[in-house]
């Protein structure tokens, strides 16, 4: 595998990127990574290996496309299964695993809480509790969602803890007394160098929404 | 080697009208695997449904040895992996894997909330609709001459995991001509798919799975009187 050229189209508070850079982090695969610049100019490049939702992440392997992130995350687990499995070998589990990567995916990622405001914004907060309800029953008193390994479910939600604090600011409530196994779960996984290194900080992460809602969606 | 699983072992729980069900039952047949039908009764939800998939209470989903698999295209991946010795359903290749798994996301994502509208709009509105299932339809044709390689189907000589994903749509987007009065699969736009509708729909796994567009038609109507009516659930 030494030869091959692996380039990630990126965005740097984009939380589908940060799965695939954690996914490529654990199997400690060597790649170039290119910042796109999603509120100015698209690349060509983007454009081109992405015509159809022209969205990051990206990543191209040998010069061949893998769009949308959980995708992406199984391609690498597959190409790469020499090591650090990401996906659990047995079916039954492999199936949960996807059950609720796509669970996050439906419920966690649109981040109305953030989005919108009035009865629309109350409406989404109220969803994403719900959901955050479901998930810290689903991890209950496992280190992770999987069971004693991280894995596929981890590394689909883990990139929204640096989310955490904007949703507290904007939805008016607290990850750790409410979800305190779910905040002692992002803990354990920041310890994990793959996830360390790939998530932003989340003061930075603060700066983004407040700037994107003023800018891009006229909110304050 | 017979299939040694009893019908009690696998159970699928859906409905005739659902495409998501359709894939499981197609993946099923594909395998040869024998499965009881629980048909879920329109406008309730059984005690079952509601045990087996709490998460999201919808069909299908798919009991094997009393556990609980929902989210069709999820069923459709366990079932190719358990019943390993049948044909496979996913490409052998990776990237061909990433491949199938983008399109088939793009049904369930862009292409049918996009069929859905077209049935009740008007006007500009339903101009506007058409026109974008037409051009998701013209991106699917791309990925088809793509995937086939010159043969019948997404999968290449047999049907797999993107035929499945797709063509169990087939029936509600035939529905959707009908009710909108709108031609949308064109032999003149799309020719290899209006051939692969054919081939799909004549497929062993396939036949009888697809309900009649009639029929289709006719359940819509009722739905939307219902959805219109008493207002009771």
């Amino acid at each position: 595998m030494a030869d091959d050229q692996v380039i990630l189209l990126d965005y740097w508070v984009s939380v589908f990127g940060m799965r695939v850079r954690i996914a490529l982090a654990e199997k400690e695969i060597k790649y170039e990574s290119r910042e796109e610049d999603l509120l100015g100019n698209k690349s060509d490049l983007l454009l081109k290996m992405n015509p159809i939702y022209k969205k990051i992440p990206v990543l191209i392997h040998n010069g061949k496309p893998v769009c949308e992130s959980l995708i992406i995350v199984q391609y690498i687990d597959e190409i790469w299964n020499d090591r650090s499995p990401l996906l659990p070998s047995e079916p039954y589990q492999r199936a949960q695993a996807r059950f609720w990567a796509d669970f996050v995916d439906k419920k966690v990622a649109p981040r109305g809480v953030l989005w919108k405001k009035g009865e629309e914004q109350e409406a989404a907060k109220n969803e994403l509790v719900e959901t955050f309800k479901i998930l810290e029953g689903e991890l209950g008193d496992k280190p992770y969602f999987g069971g004693e390994t991280f894995g596929f479910v981890d590394i689909s939600l883990v990139t929204f803890s640096c989310w955490f604090h904007a949703f507290e600011m904007f939805g008016k409530f607290s990850m750790k007394a409410e979800f305190p196994k779910i905040t002692e779960w992002a803990k354990r996984c920041m310890q994990r160098e793959s996830v360390a290194k790939s998530l932003q900080d989340p003061k930075k992460v603060d700066e983004f929404v407040v700037e994107y809602r003023k800018k891009s969606l006229g909110l304050e | 080697m017979a299939n040694t699983s009893s019908t009690h072992d696998v159970k699928v729980l859906g409905a005739w009208p659902s495409p998501f069900v359709i894939r499981a039952r197609i993946a099923l047949n594909i395998k040869s695997v024998e499965y009881e039908f629980l048909a879920e009764t329109p406008g309730s939800k059984s005690q079952l449904l509601l045990q087996s998939n709490p998460v999201h209470k919808k069909i299908p989903v798919l009991i094997h040895r009393g556990k609980p698999i929902a989210e069709s295209l999820v069923i459709v991946q366990y079932i190719d992996e358990v019943w390993s010795s049948g044909p496979s359903i996913l490409p052998s290749d990776p990237y061909d894997r990433a491949i199938a798994r983008f399109w088939a996301a793009y049904v369930d994502d862009k292409f049918f909330p996009s069929l859905r509208p077209i049935k009740s709009a008007q006007g500009e509105e339903k101009a506007a609709l058409v026109k974008q299932v037409n051009e998701g339809l013209v991106l699917l044709e791309e990925a088809f001459q793509k995937s086939s390689k010159g043969k019948a189907f997404f999968g290449g000589d047999r049907i797999g995991y993107l035929d499945v994903a797709f063509g169990s749509m087939l029936g509600w987007l035939r529905a959707t001509e009908k009710m909108g009065e709108v031609k949308l699969l064109d032999e003149a736009k799309t020719p290899g798919l209006v051939q692969w509708a054919e081939s799909f729909c004549a497929d062993g796994a396939v036949k009888g799975l697809i309900p009649d567009t009639e029929k289709i038609v006719e359940f819509a109507k009722l739905i939307a009187a219902r959805m219109k009516g008493s207002g009771s659930s």
